[in-house]
């Protein structure tokens, strides 16, 4: 894959002229440059339909772009076979959507570690056991030691949110991509959650790119683009 | 792919989903039942049905096919075409090259249960299973003409002991209204079960047999012609005839030329068949229904692996958030097809597990009502190969249906994963 001196001196996102065409649609979503450094949180807003869980398939290699250049860590995903872009979604990546985020037939430490168990970059970048890093993940997260154990449907949504959020964030992954991880979150939950999101992955080194239709987050971020309507 | 991360997600996906599946794998469990029974007691029929009789090398009857004389001979099962002449029997004795010879004449019955008249001989040769001979539980053969041994069946459900005396009927039915009420036979030894169906028969001396039927030879009693047991000992009983004879020959490569010879007798028109070869072709025969019995069983378990696999297919459209996370952390479209065509195996071999436990205890708890009201003798014992293979293909069935939903999976995966 990509050798160790090329990520460490890449910005963790680059992308140029990104084009995107739905299957069988005619509508072709023409996205705004990115350049984002490591490190760095950016927040993407825009209306429905402009694309931008379209534009996180993209960036995680779950979508193909039609046209245009997209580099993260210094790979070029559209150069990257199916099965490497999988690969390499799991070793440099983590992700959060909007709800429904957890395997339901794992507890919530197995579904904090499940990065770990399909990635051996993930596993050995944690100090001591992935379990252990779970725990420390979760504690830093707000959620109590009683509810490591539980069912994850147990759970309420917000604190299912602070699992993926830890799932996401386990094994110091270069870049977390979430959308709209706040929208079934009170306003209290939601500053809470991504206070402790944000705050976290800037302890550990990660980018943190948001999606949200509600431009009230932006401060939160380093940097923020608005993605138009569709044209 | 990732083997053991795949085969923890796996089981722990199907725990998950356990009320559902528990009745898929239910009807999965009793098909495969049914489909190792039927091979297991066919396995265990076809053992006992070729243990029924050895150390025999020719049966001899009146000229009939084959598996009518093996029939009425061995199983005591319909009746003999004609008798042999007491003349043939005794020319049978007198040949050199015959080792021994067991008369036997059959044609009445008590309760049901065929008597067979025969002699001591019979004790002496007759074999079944590997050279096993016959043994006693209580008591010893006839030695008296109105003396009887019974078989250990007869003796058990009719709760016969030593030394009571019963009264034979005549003729084969189960219920005879003709009795040989003027002479009683007492019993003098009852035999150990040998599961074949000579714990279903009755012993008496070919005497005893002539002496009850003095008066009869019109085929019921004459008043004043029939004589009393007494009277009976002091005349001569020696057969005209019997029924049929088991002929040991002294050495084995003669026994074609034997029964060439016995098969021309210009006697009387004789039949004489190698009994192993005849076993053979009666299995052939019933094996034919078997064989038809083990492949509708094996479409019973095509259509549970069926079943299955729809069950599967419906609780996928459930699955759909669960495999985008999956798909989300890094797991490959591979992981995900191995992870549903993993399920469907798991299932199929949890099924044979429940099957082997099940039948063992249907084999256990069944094996000796069987035995007692059917005479087939089913045994608990080790699975054969082919038993083996039987089941080895569930699973591997299970592993290939599973490609099934795998495979959809993933045409969904191609058109919807992401965001």
């Amino acid at each position: 894959m990509t050798d160790a001196a090329q990520v460490s001196s890449a910005p963790a996102i680059t992308t140029r002229d990104l084009t995107y065409r739905w299957p069988g649609a005619d509508l072709v979503i023409t996205y705004p440059d990115i350049t984002l450094a490591r490190g760095q949180h950016l927040f993407l807003q825009g209306p429905s339909g402009s694309g931008k869980s379209t534009l996180l398939s993209m960036l995680c290699g779950l979508a193909s772009a039609q046209a245009g250049k997209l580099v993260v860590m210094g790979e070029d995903l559209r150069a990257l076979s199916a099965g490497k872009r999988d690969q390499f979604r799991a070793d440099y990546l983590g992700v959060i959507f909007q709800q429904f985020n957890l395997v339901p037939y794992l507890n919530t430490t197995a579904n904090v570690t499940l990065p770990c168990r399909l990635s051996r970059r993930r596993r050995q970048r944690v100090t001591g056991s992935p379990e252990q890093e779970a725990s420390s993940l979760l504690k830093a997260l707000g959620l109590e030691p009683g509810d490591w154990q539980r069912p994850v449907t147990a759970l309420s949504v917000g604190q299912q949110q602070r699992v993926a959020a830890a799932r996401a964030l386990i094994g110091g992954p270069s870049v977390v991509l979430a959308d709209e991880p706040t929208s079934a979150l009170d306003t209290d939950n939601r500053d809470r959650f991504l206070e402790l999101l944000l705050g976290q992955a800037k302890a550990q080194g990660t980018s943190v790119i948001l999606v949200s239709h509600d431009p009230g987050l932006a401060n939160h971020f380093d940097a923020s683009i608005s993605l138009g309507a569709p044209s | 792919m990732n083997l053991p991360v795949t085969l923890s997600l796996a089981l722990a996906s199907l725990w998950h989903r356990r009320g559902v599946l528990a009745l898929v794998t239910l009807t999965l469990t009793l098909s495969v039942t049914l489909l190792l029974g039927v091979q297991y007691v066919r396995t265990e029929v076809r053992q006992a049905f070729s243990n029924t009789i050895s150390g025999t090398d020719l049966i001899v009857g009146a000229r009939s096919g084959q598996l009518n004389l093996l029939l009425y001979s061995v199983f005591h099962m319909g009746d003999a075409t004609n008798n042999i002449k007491w003349q043939s029997y005794q020319s049978l004795r007198k040949d050199p090259r015959i080792e021994w010879t067991v008369p036997i004449s059959l044609g009445d019955s008590y309760r049901g249960y065929r008597v067979v008249g025969t002699n001591e001989s019979y004790l002496d040769h007759f074999r079944y299973g590997d050279g096993h001979a016959l043994s006693f539980t209580k008591g010893h053969w006839f030695a008296d003409t109105f003396e009887v041994v019974l078989g250990a069946d007869v003796a058990r459900k009719l709760n016969h002991k030593v030394p009571e005396e019963i009264v034979l009927s005549h003729g084969t039915g189960r219920v005879s209204f003709m009795n040989h009420d003027a002479h009683p036979f007492r019993i003098s030894g009852i035999l150990k079960a040998t599961g074949t169906p000579v714990d279903q028969a009755v012993y008496v001396s070919l005497e005893g047999l002539e002496a009850i039927h003095i008066g009869w030879e019109s085929g019921v009693a004459i008043p004043g012609q029939t004589v009393s047991s007494e009277k009976a000992r002091a005349l001569e009983l020696t057969p005209k005839s019997i029924t049929a004879a088991l002929v040991g020959i002294e050495r084995k490569v003669m026994t074609f030329q034997v029964q060439r010879q016995i098969n021309q007798s210009d006697l009387e028109p004789l039949t004489a068949i190698l009994p192993g070869v005849a076993l053979n072709e009666l299995w052939r025969i019933l094996g034919q229904f078997e064989r038809t019995l083990l492949g509708i069983t094996g479409f019973v378990v095509v259509t549970s692996l069926i079943g299955l696999v729809a069950v599967l297919l419906a609780l996928q459209a459930q699955r759909r958030q669960e495999i985008n996370i999956l798909r989300a952390v890094g797991a490959s479209p591979r992981l995900i097809g191995s992870l549903y065509v993993l399920e469907c195996t798991l299932l199929a071999l949890v099924s044979c597990l429940l099957a082997l436990a099940l039948g063992a205890l249907l084999i256990t708890v069944l094996g000796p009502w069987l035995a007692e009201n059917y005479g087939v003798v089913v045994r608990l014992r080790l699975l054969d190969s082919t038993e083996w293979l039987i089941l080895a293909a569930v699973p591997v069935a299970g592993l290939l249906v599973g490609f099934l939903p795998a495979w959809r999976a993933n045409r969904k995966l191609a058109q919807t994963s992401g965001f």
